[in-house]
């Protein structure tokens, strides 16, 4: 059986709490312990000047398979998952046709299987077809493998369905993702509603489209004691709604993705699609409220969001091109430059929001470097300089907002299962 | 020599001019702006010394690309690159592959391919010109983008205000209806405000957005107290085609509140001038007897919009090479 040393890194396990340089060492597909250990290695890699962190999760992202390939397909965007340093994902159900009955999420199992690269938890729509009229097998969802459910970016508008789907969730403990809009309020909406889309002559999204949902829901979630995950918080206005439902004590989580955290409405000036995302790119005062959310532990999770979209999609007219962004290639980096080096986030406080955290969400065993565990494990180099360049992601699609940045870390190494993967 | 006599004059003056594309007034500065003014009126006069034919474009090619209805700028357009002896070449969504689902950017690429000079843009997208900039040679002019820039209709309105007040600099100007969606307000703003006017934006809260503020103008929802105070009004279509419903409760309600008749052009200022960038929509933003009245510059604007847009073909397109 292989034996692997992992020597000299800074080894950052926040599901126990640990910061220290250190070995790590993994026995076959289980991790074996931190510190010396009695065997012989078989493999040894040197981490000097690395940071050895279980594998890192990200609970937001569109594979688009099956029916959306020209976007991205399973074996592609898990590739781009591990050159960005992810080995498990979550994906959601906005596939055509959805992800919303047992031989569906089964398929998405089969497929991560052949792809044979980061792992996949698929998310089970929370309605059939995500029509919003009626819940989906949800039972028959857990039976082939889904780990949470959600209707993705189609927000469920009747309060009385989300309410059924919160209490319905409750007996099988998985928590119901929201993508927090009122549809009505956003309704042909192109960007973030203010002074840049007034100038630019867009219709605008406001931050209340957000908020009024992110309110109700987390109303429904004390009605129902379910557990609810608001995915990509965009505003102050719902980081302070998510403090007051935690304060007391109900059973809300929520995330925030990178693009959130450093880019505002003005980067639409140019026209250009690679911005245009939902919830929509705000503004400094937001992204201020989201860092402070961030640092209070409001905010539990960073998710890329990944939406990858084929550039024929993307290469049009502003208001007719769809929204999205793609991001488990820069998920990582783009952390580094706008929440470690202002010094924001301290590395251990980043890595919880990326493994910990949403393994708990998610109740997958992974995000730890216990001993036992399955031995999924990320070495970052946290110094190394490099410019995002989408031609040379892995994923199918090139629409990411960052082309040309300059940034700092990078996932060196990924180990998945004990196998060190290139 | 008749041939010579018959030939068109060439237009002489040189305006100092570096831009390849007319995208927005909002990018220009206020020499720029002046430069078309003034080459406007060099036009205008030499036309009365000269005739109407110019043979600054000669050899060029001019192509209309309107993907939203128009009669009076792509006629003008039109006009203005004829009479310039550009060739001109018109070109109609309806009748393209744009039907056959080419994207618009590969329809205009393949427009470019033929030999254009000059694209003028009409989109009900904000920004298709600016894409359309990106991904071709030929220069663009943009004649309006969705709600964001109509940079010729702003031109010609200065442009008439000008003519009729001999001044920008220390007007109060208004901007009357619905500025959400008008792409003739906003470059009507930044133009006006570049050359020192004060502009009061005033319509339904519906209708006027409340960042507007922050590019430096008033906004009113009270029509009768800003009369007295204009010294232009520029009455803006209720943009229909651009709207969701329900940004007010009737038409008739509208017309009330923010339509111009009699009654309230009897408290403006007694040289009060009435603009309106057409097509108007009769009895809404304006009664006839008003749009007929002595206050009106309605006609003057189009016959000023051809003067505008000659300039701004010639500026980008009709400069004798710099040496």
């Amino acid at each position: 059986m292989n034996v692997l040393r992992i020597a000299n890194g800074r080894i950052i396990d926040p599901s126990q709490d640990i910061d220290r340089v250190a070995e790590l060492w993994v026995q076959g597909e289980r991790i074996l312990g931190i510190g010396p250990q009695s065997l012989a290695a078989t493999q040894t890699l040197d981490a000097t000047g690395m940071i050895v962190a279980p594998g890192l999760i990200d609970m937001h992202v569109q594979l688009c398979e099956p029916g959306r390939e020209e976007d991205e397909t399973i074996a592609s965007g898990t590739a781009a998952a591990l050159a960005g340093g992810i080995t498990s994902l979550a994906c959601m159900p906005n596939t055509e046709p959805a992800i919303d009955n047992q031989a569906a999420a089964e398929f998405v199992y089969l497929q991560a299987e052949r792809a044979g690269s980061a792992n996949v938890f698929p998310v089970g729509a929370v309605t059939k077809g995500r029509r919003g009229a009626e819940l989906a097998e949800i039972g028959g969802l857990i039976e082939g493998g889904a780990v949470a459910f959600t209707d993705a970016d189609a927000p469920v508008v009747s309060a009385e369905i989300m309410r059924r789907a919160l209490e319905y969730c409750r007996m099988f403990d998985k928590p119901v993702l929201t993508h927090p809009e009122d549809p009505e309020l956003t309704r042909g909406g192109v960007m973030h509603e203010g002074f840049e889309s007034m100038r630019l002559g867009l219709r605008g999204m406001p931050p209340e489209a957000e908020e009024v949902m992110i309110h109700r829901d987390i109303e429904l979630a004390r009605l129902t004691g379910g557990r609810l995950h608001i995915l990509n918080v965009s505003t102050g206005g719902g980081v302070e709604l998510i403090r007051r439902a935690k304060e007391r004590g109900l059973r809300v989580t929520a995330e925030v993705s990178p693009h959130h955290l450093c880019l505002t409405d003005q980067a639409l000036q140019g026209f250009d699609s690679n911005f245009k995302v939902n919830p929509p790119l705000r503004t400094k005062v937001e992204i201020n409220a989201l860092i402070e959310g961030l640092k209070d532990g409001i905010l539990d999770v960073i998710a890329s969001g990944h939406a990858p979209l084929a550039s024929e999609k993307k290469t049009r007219e502003l208001d007719l091109a769809p929204f999205g962004i793609v991001g488990l290639e820069t998920l990582l980096p783009i952390c580094v430059v706008t929440l470690i080096e202002p010094g924001h986030l301290t590395w251990p406080q980043l890595l919880q929001k990326l493994t910990v955290n949403p393994a708990r969400i998610l109740g997958i065993d992974r995000g730890t470097l216990r001993p036992g565990a399955d031995a999924d494990i990320t070495i970052i180099d946290p110094k190394t300089e490099w410019t995002i360049d989408p031609k040379r992601f892995h994923s199918k699609s090139r629409n990411s907002p960052f082309a040309g940045m300059k940034v700092r870390g990078r996932a060196q190494t990924v180990i998945v299962g004990g196998v060190v993967r290139d | 020599m008749p041939l010579e006599a018959d030939a068109p004059e060439r237009f002489p003056e040189h305006f100092p001019w570096t831009r390849r594309h007319l995208l927005g007034l909002e990018d220009l500065g206020k020499g720029e702006i002046l430069v078309i003014l003034d080459a406007a009126e060099t036009l205008i006069e030499s036309s009365e010394r000269r005739g109407k034919k110019r043979s600054n474009l000669s050899g060029k090619v001019v192509v209309n690309l309107f993907f939203e209805p128009s009669t009076r700028t792509r006629t003008s357009f039109g006009l203005a690159a004829r009479r310039l002896c550009a060739d001109v070449l018109d070109f109609t969504p309806s009748s393209s592959s744009l039907s056959k689902g080419e994207t618009f950017i590969d329809t205009a690429k393949n427009i470019e391919a033929m030999g254009i000079d000059l694209m003028v843009v009409r989109h009900a997208s904000s920004g298709a010109p600016h894409l359309l900039a990106d991904h071709l040679q030929c220069g663009v002019i943009n004649a309006g983008d969705g709600a964001h820039e109509h940079p010729t209709q702003g031109l010609l309105d200065i442009f008439t205000i000008r003519q009729r007040k001999g001044r920008i600099q220390g007007l109060t100007v208004g901007l009357v209806g619905d500025i959400a969606h008008s792409r003739v307000a906003r470059s009507n703003i930044h133009g006006l405000l570049k050359l020192g006017a004060k502009v009061i934006v005033c319509g339904p809260p519906t209708l006027v957005p409340r960042a507007i503020m922050e590019l430096g103008v008033e906004v009113s929802h009270n029509l009768d107290e800003i009369m007295p105070r204009c010294d232009v009004i520029n009455m803006l279509r209720i943009q229909f085609e651009r709207q969701r419903n329900g940004l007010f409760p009737s038409i008739q309600e509208y017309a009330r509140l923010f339509g111009m008749d009699a009654s309230r052009l009897a408290n403006a200022k007694s040289d009060l001038l009435l603009l309106a960038p057409g097509p108007i929509n009769r009895g809404v933003e304006i009664t006839p007897e008003v749009a007929d009245g002595p206050h009106s510059a309605i006609l003057q604007q189009v016959t000023n919009g051809l003067a505008i847009r000659m300039a701004v073909l010639y500026l980008l397109c009709g400069q004798p090479p710099q040496v």
